[in-house]
């Protein structure tokens, strides 16, 4: 005999509850993805011929029969829950084209622009990479100050850049031993296409900026606090 | 790179006559000197950076994380709370008031 999951504490009462045993079984794991197959569907009854004078001579009887047991318990039924997820409201100071300092990460200080804000609710940005060396780069809106200075990014497409672009690409796993005595990993090169993709959203801001004299001096320029300066009396 | 923090100075825990409230610490930042300046700085994130003796994964830097709470008095002083509570030695040091999160 198969052990017991759920060994009895005393006669008819499990020792887990019915959602204990569910996760034990772990049914939820395996679920199938592909659509079963459809059924033929039977008949529900079938007709069965009867001996017998006063019997009628024929019967129906059901062709699955009838549980015999059935749970005395309710079944639980989870809760709906009403929460939704609404999106990251954009600060009203940060609109595309708007020259933002980073506050934090690898490139602090830097100043770059804004393109707009993407369905996970972070904001896209570009230094332009030729002008400051920042690279289209998603960040947190708490982690940026807005500038008054504005660049006009209506000529800018940024339509491919979502947040898929900016996923890493799988790697195999190694076995350890492997990762341990191996080579080495060998310095990937940066995708050709997301290089590709830099470019041409540059493209267009680039023209931009050169357009105003000194930004692309401003843009490349770092963001620094110096003696007597204080955060809560400059106006950005 | 120059800063990205404005410069603080940790008072002393806030405290009555006799009793002290080692929870939260008084900070007085550079330049605040009313409660309007101080307002900026609230929820700002708050770094007191020390050197320890022994190095934790390869760094004698060690940081203790607090945030702003709340102004404090009438001279642009603030309330902070700190991941673990800050020792009295450290009255007097100096910390560091982030820009972040930034609401600007």
């Amino acid at each position: 005999m198969v052990q017991q999951r759920s060994r009895p504490i005393a006669r008819n009462v499990g020792r887990l509850t019915r959602t204990q045993l569910y996760t034990k079984r772990g049914l939820f794991k395996g679920q199938k993805k592909a659509a079963a197959p459809a059924k033929e569907a039977t008949e529900e009854f079938k007709t069965k011929k009867v001996g017998g004078a006063k019997n009628g001579g024929e019967r129906k009887v059901p062709t699955v029969k009838a549980r015999a047991f059935y749970p005395a318990e309710d079944v639980a039924i989870p809760k709906n829950s009403r929460k939704t997820q609404r999106p990251t409201k954009l600060r009203e100071s940060i609109t595309p084209g708007t020259v933002l300092i980073l506050l934090a990460g690898r490139f602090r200080g830097k100043r770059v622009v804004f393109l707009k804000q993407l369905d996970s609710g972070l904001l896209l940005v570009t230094g332009p990479f030729k002008v400051n060396g920042v690279p289209l780069r998603r960040v947190n809106q708490a982690y940026v100050i807005a500038t008054s200075t504005k660049i006009n990014v209506g000529a800018v497409d940024s339509s491919k850049v979502n947040d898929a672009f900016f996923a890493k690409a799988a790697v195999k796993n190694a076995s350890k031993e492997e990762a341990f005595f191996g080579d080495k990993a060998e310095k990937k090169e940066y995708p050709a296409e997301k290089a590709q993709e830099q470019k041409n959203v540059d493209k267009a801001i680039l023209a931009e900026i050169k357009k105003v004299d000194g930004l692309t001096k401003y843009l490349n320029a770092s963001f620094g606090l110096s003696r007597g300066e204080f955060p809560h009396e400059l106006k950005f | 790179m120059t800063r990205l923090y404005a410069r603080g100075r940790v008072l002393s825990h806030q405290r009555g006559k006799r009793i002290t409230h080692p929870k939260t610490s008084l900070i007085q930042i550079e330049g605040a000197q009313k409660i309007e300046d101080a307002k900026f700085y609230l929820g700002k994130r708050i770094a007191y950076v020390y050197k320890g003796k022994k190095a934790v994964n390869g760094s004698k830097v060690r940081v203790i994380w607090g945030k702003c709470t709340r102004t404090h008095g009438n001279s642009g002083a603030v309330r902070a709370k700190f991941a673990s509570n800050l020792p009295p030695r450290t009255f007097g040091a100096s910390c560091r008031i982030m820009l972040y999160p930034s609401s600007i």
